[in-house]
């Protein structure tokens, strides 16, 4: 069972992450994944008070920060409006709505899961992560790096041209993917980034001169043996690296075939 | 720690544990609607509402609802009565353990979506599982419910 | 008739859909000690030593007891009628662990905290010995899982603790080998089922404290109060008079709680301390240290010839009990005992099964009790012969399946007097429109749709074995109270046997109080398992109703001056017919109460010489993905053959629940053990039961039948509703894919890797 012997409601993030440079504390997301561990934790740190639960947008970018629910991603429009519905198609399967009132961007995204379905959909669009100390780095990079005592503070998403599409395979609706899958098509380069594999997502940035083809299957099926060629899948109990990476071929042709359908978002209107 | 909170409309203020989970408060406090049903947020019966928004009970610290309105089925006895009967006139209620859970967020979708599809209702109730009724009986008690609703409103 | 087949909303629907406290956490003693297991990390093991001292002293902590304390005899879990079947191989503690999540130790104390605390202290050093993992490696194999020599079986079973046994026997009818050898067709196929957990909402739980009178009180969340009794007693070693059992409101069984879970540990605490003290499982250990279904492997041949004519089924059924054998020796059973029959005239058959010990968590009784397994593989053996004969399946059925008035040699000898299968089988197939959509249509967008089916049996009650007794007793105001001990866990039959009660008096349906079940007041009755309660209970009830109707005319004799017999009683009073002279109940009801030496209460027992099994056809569309194996139900149709439906609403919500919980043994309820014996599948996290998401659409229709050994007609209905699915799910996949999948659940990676391969 989980125990936490100090609960501290911060004031401002300085203090939040003064408390969280010791190795006892910890930083609350939407608590979730936390409580069901076994745990003993000295301090909470709870970062609710900090209107970090806001979405904010410019013309350039997205401001998503930490404490946004994954609920609230699901319902932002124009979050959605630019990603083709991607994002509200990634969060939508995640157990329930009372789940996603709760589950949390920061949480989800810093602790950089192999299941996670939001780590694999924002790594498919231009993001980056402002961490309290370390500065805005680039979500790409973020996930490489080891855990630590930082916080992350916000995501920031440009609004650069973009199709983007996000797709999963599960043993049922609400479970954990048994495979993610975005593809985007990212400011003039074709991406798809694949999770759950199981292990964290990765990028597969494909070559647009590979997809020379007159005929939209014929790219189709490159763009998928690319993708393939470029993923390691394992097994663990919901399914082997062999049916896995079957998916990897299926979710990103179809993928593929989803954008060069959507009109491009983003980027300077002609 | 000081907790202070409106649970069903009454203020309360009281020292708790800093790990006390909400839905041990709330029970505490004679909320027995509350259910405990599994320890990985993925049944639904712990569902209460906090500043009017479903959440799961069993998944957040007290604590965190500092501050906040706290309402669970006993504060929504009326909307309960009215509504479950719907349910009950299907045999859908069954053992009846999930059901304070599923009610509460049946009222939360009402409130968010007076009129939701057959796709809506299955996917907003996702996350509240039930063993006994096969949810169809559930499904038709809510359908009627709102054709009654909106029979109701000419 | 006023209430029989009558909608009735279930008599404690309101106060459940508003949420009251009336589940056994809601109720137990809020001063109870909180008991709480520690649990084997080996799958077999000898314990050498164990630590207590630093346990003891967190503050808060009352007793902690290891097997040094417990009574050093065995006995079972199992809820059933002694002598009981499943052999006595249980300790409340052993020296010797036997599975992954096997009791050490019991800790008692003030709070969850300072026992959570005290679990981690307690030290304990193991002898780890090889496990048996493998059922298929389990009969005589040189590790035994029950060494001892206490190790007891009651009844001639075939079960040896020396060679793994629970329990062992062939039986059939006819050379089956020769009929097999003279088909044209024999289909030859091994199936497989997993140890599905019922995965009731409310987890395992019990409270217990001491009464006036020094006695141990368990309240529990039971289908079983009766066996309970006997349970306690013989684990802790004391008088049955010393235990009184009762149960609230049950948040959902399905078996589960057919098998004494959680009862005997905080019995235990409160007999040693005499302190109140509760037991509430964990989901966790709801999965991991319950009572599942067994994991069984059919090993099928049906023999066949051109024309469809099937001759012969042979069924060999290897069982998993696992580390005890509660319901071992029954299950195993009903997997060809109650699929056979769904076929007549067979020249032979013969039906041999062997059930092992393993280390891993005993199995229990769920739903369908070994019948839903054997199910599955004869019916999906049936399916693939239409295939290999190239024969519409339900044209198969139609030439092949039983028949009302067919005698059922598999079947223990009984005759199907009450058997509308054929009209359930017409009915579904025009609801699914069969012979548009059989075997599929390719959509010609990568999806393409199928229909599956399957026939499904199963009993009403334990035939010579099951008891229901019903007490009805007239009160001040004319009102009546209804006394059974069996459970209503939520299937309603506290409101279905207060229908056949006002049915019975003609009495206003609010007139019947319900109580069940207390060993204390209820009159005997077995429990509320093998689909029995409205057949044999329900029984009991109308009989109970009839006799009092006979004590009041009895009573009434003398006021009327007329002979007993020639009086008549409308459900308000009792009259003369001649002369209409009359005395009214209410007058009957408040004279009673003076002066008055008859008591207007009786109790009736029944038992039934029969189980009349209820029938049902299920089938099933599917889209599925051809590229990656996933599919979706499109509708489900499920027509079913109870009898005479007590209460429509409820035989529908009854056969919709128990289609989705098939649908989840079907396609998604996985059990998976690593190397070292450890359950993977211990939440909802990794044990999918299906959401609203998952299901489809189902539709159910009943077809009456009239079981005229029945209450009004009724069978059961209970059980039969979860065998379905699964075969026919089966069905649907091959239809659209030639894939067939023999071992559930039916994954999407099965179907693509399948289709690969072809």
């Amino acid at each position: 069972m989980l125990t936490i012997k100090n609960y501290v409601k911060a004031q401002s993030l300085s203090e939040a992450y003064e408390l969280n440079q010791k190795r006892t504390s910890r930083i609350l997301g939407g608590m979730l994944w936390m409580k069901m561990s076994n745990a003993s934790i000295q301090t909470a740190i709870d970062l609710s008070g900090l209107n970090l639960d806001v979405i904010t947008e410019t013309k350039e970018e997205f401001s998503i920060g930490c404490m946004v629910t994954l609920r609230q991603l699901e319902q932002h429009t124009s979050l959605n409006e630019y990603t083709s519905n991607a994002v509200s198609e990634s969060v939508k399967s995640i157990v329930g709505v009372q789940f996603r009132n709760l589950a949390t961007v920061g949480g989800s995204i810093f602790g950089r899961f192999g299941f996670s379905d939001v780590l694999t959909m924002f790594l498919a669009l231009d993001t980056q992560v402002e961490l309290f100390n370390a500065g805005i780095i680039p979500l790409s990079e973020f996930v490489t790096m080891p855990l630590d005592n930082d916080i992350l503070v916000r995501l920031i998403v440009k609004k650069v041209p973009l199709k983007s599409a996000y797709l999963s395979h599960r043993n049922t609706k609400t479970d954990f993917p048994v495979l993610a899958c975005s593809v985007s098509y990212l400011n003039g380069s074709y991406r798809a980034v694949i999770g759950a594999r199981p292990a964290k997502a990765i990028i597969i940035d494909v070559p647009k001169e590979l997809l020379k083809e007159d005929d939209l299957n014929k790219n189709a099926d490159i763009f998928a043996q690319y993708v393939a060629e470029h993923t390691t899948t394992g097994s663990n109990m919901r399914a082997s690296a062999e049916y896995r990476l079957h998916l990897v071929k299926v979710l990103s042709k179809r993928g593929y075939l989803q954008i060069e359908q959507t009109t491009q978002a983003g980027g300077k209107k002609k | 720690m000081i907790l202070s909170l409106i649970l069903n409309g009454k203020p309360i203020k009281e020292e708790v544990s800093p790990d006390l989970l909400l839905i041990d408060f709330v029970r505490s406090h004679g909320c027995y609607s509350v259910k405990r049903g599994c320890e990985t947020s993925n049944c639904g019966l712990c569902t209460v509402f906090m500043n009017g928004k479903p959440v799961l009970s069993c998944s957040m610290l007290a604590m965190r609802a500092d501050g906040s309105r706290i309402d669970t089925l006993e504060g929504l006895q009326e909307e309960a009565k009215e509504f479950g009967a719907f349910i009950a006139d299907q045999g859908a209620e069954q053992c009846g353990f999930c059901n304070p859970g599923t009610i509460m967020n049946a009222i939360a979708l009402f409130r968010e979506n007076p009129d939701p599809s057959d796709d809506e209702i299955k996917e907003y109730l996702a996350g509240n599982l039930c063993r006994c009724s096969g949810y169809e009986g559930q499904l038709r008690g809510i359908k009627a419910f709102l054709q009654y609703k909106k029979e109701g409103s000419k | 008739m006023r209430y029989i087949n009558q909608p009735i909303r279930k008599k404690d629907a309101m106060s459940l859909v508003q949420g009251k406290p009336l589940f056994l956490n809601d109720l137990a003693r809020p001063d109870s000690l909180i008991v709480k297991v520690l649990r084997s990390p080996h799958a077999n093991a000898l314990i050498k030593e164990i630590k207590l001292d630093k346990a003891l002293k967190v503050p808060g902590i009352e007793a902690i007891f290891t097997y040094k304390d417990v009574p050093n005899h065995r006995f079972t879990l199992a809820g059933q009628t002694y002598p009981e079947p499943s052999p006595y191989d249980r300790q409340i503690l052993d020296r010797q662990v036997r599975y992954v999540g096997d009791p050490v130790a019991i800790i008692a104390g003030e709070n969850e905290a300072c026992v959570d605390k005290a679990l981690k202290l307690i030290k304990v050093k193991y002898k780890v010995l090889p496990a048996i993992l493998d059922f298929h490696t389990a009969k005589d194999n040189e590790i035994l899982v029950h060494p001892e020599e206490n190790w007891r079986s009651l009844c001639p079973v075939g079960a040896d603790n020396k060679r793994n046994l629970c329990a062992s026997e062939v039986d059939g009818a006819g050379d089956i080998e020769q009929v097999l050898s003279e088909c044209d067709v024999v289909i030859d196929h091994v199936y497989h089922t997993k140890a599905n957990q019922q995965a009731m909402m409310e987890p395992f739980g019990t409270a217990c404290y001491i009464d006036a009178y020094g006695r141990l009180n368990i309240f529990s969340s039971t289908q079983i109060v009766f066996h309970v009794r006997r349970i306690i007693a013989n684990a802790l070693g004391i008088p049955k008079s010393q235990i009184r059992v009762t149960k609230p409101r049950i948040g959902g069984g399905f078996g589960a709680k057919q098998t004494a879970v959680s009862e005997v540990y905080p019995a235990f605490v409160t007999w040693m301390t005499k302190k109140p003290s509760k037991m509430i499982f964990t989901r966790e250990e709801s999965q991991i240290a319950s009572s599942p279904r067994h994991e069984m492997e059919m090993h099928v041949r049906i023999g066949a010839m051109k024309d469809g004519k099937i001759r012969g089924i042979d069924v060999y059924t290897l069982s998993n009990t696992g580390a005890y054998g509660e319901h071992g020796p029954t299950t195993v059973g009903l997997s060809g005992h109650k699929s056979i029959p769904l076929y007549r005239d067979l020249d032979a058959y013969r039906f041999a099964y062997d059930v092992v010990y393993t280390n891993v968590m005993s199995a229990g009784a769920y739903r369908g009790y070994g019948a839903t397994q054997g199910i599955f593989a004869v019916e999906s053996a049936v399916n693939e012969l239409a295939t290999k004969l190239n024969m519409d399946p339900v044209a198969l059925r139609e030439m092949n399946m039983v028949r009302q008035g067919d005698l059922m040699p598999a079947y223990y000898g009984e005759t199907a007097n009450s058997c509308a299968l054929d009209r359930c089988l017409a009915r579904a197939k025009e609801m699914i429109k069969w012979d548009e959509k059989y075997p599929c249509k390719d959509l010609g967008n990568g999806k393409i749709r199928s229909v599956g089916m399957a026939l499904a049996m199963q009993g009403s009650g334990i035939s010579n074995v099951d008891v229901g007794s019903a007490t009805i007793k007239l009160n001040d105001d004319g009102v009546y109270t209804l006394l059974f001990g069996a459970a209503d866990m939520g299937t309603g039959c506290d409101t279905t046997l207060a229908q056949v009660a006002a049915e019975c008096l003609n009495c206003d349906f609010e007139d019947i109080t319900v109580l069940a079940a207390d060993t204390d007041s209820s009159p005997y009755d077995s429990g509320s398992y093998a689909s029995s309660t409205a057949y044999v209970t329900g029984k009991a009830v109308e009989l109970a109703c009839e006799k009092l109707i006979k004590r009041l005319k009895k009573y009434s004799a003398p006021i009327l001056k007329r002979d007993w017999k020639d009086l008549e009683f409308d459900g308000k009073r009792v009259y003369y017919p001649e002369t209409d002279e009359s005395v009214s109940l209410m007058d009957i009801a408040t004279g009673s109460m003076c002066g008055n030496t008859q008591a207007l209460e009786v109790t009736v027992s029944h038992s039934s010489p029969v189980s009349p099994p209820p029938f049902m056809v299920g089938m099933v569309e599917i889209e599925l993905d051809k590229e990656t194996g996933a599919f979706d139900i499109i509708d489900y149709v499920a027509v079913v053959d109870s009898g005479t439906p007590l209460n429509p609403n409820l035989v529908r919500v009854q056969t919709e629940g128990g289609l989705v919980q098939g649908i989840g043994m079907a396609m998604t309820e996985n059990i998976q053990y690593d190397e070292k014996g450890v359950l993977k599948n211990n939440s909802f996290m990794q044990y999918k039961i299906p959401t609203r998401l998952d299901i489809g659409t189902i539709r159910v229709e009943i077809e009456s039948s009239y079981e005229k050994t029945g209450p009004f007609g009724a069978k059961s209905i209970g059980e039969i509703v979860i065998n379905t699915p699964s075969p026919a799910l089966v069905h649907a996949v091959a239809n659209a894919t030639g894939v067939w999948i023999r071992e559930l659940p039916i994954t999407s990676e099965k179907i693509v890797m399948g289709m690969l391969k072809q």
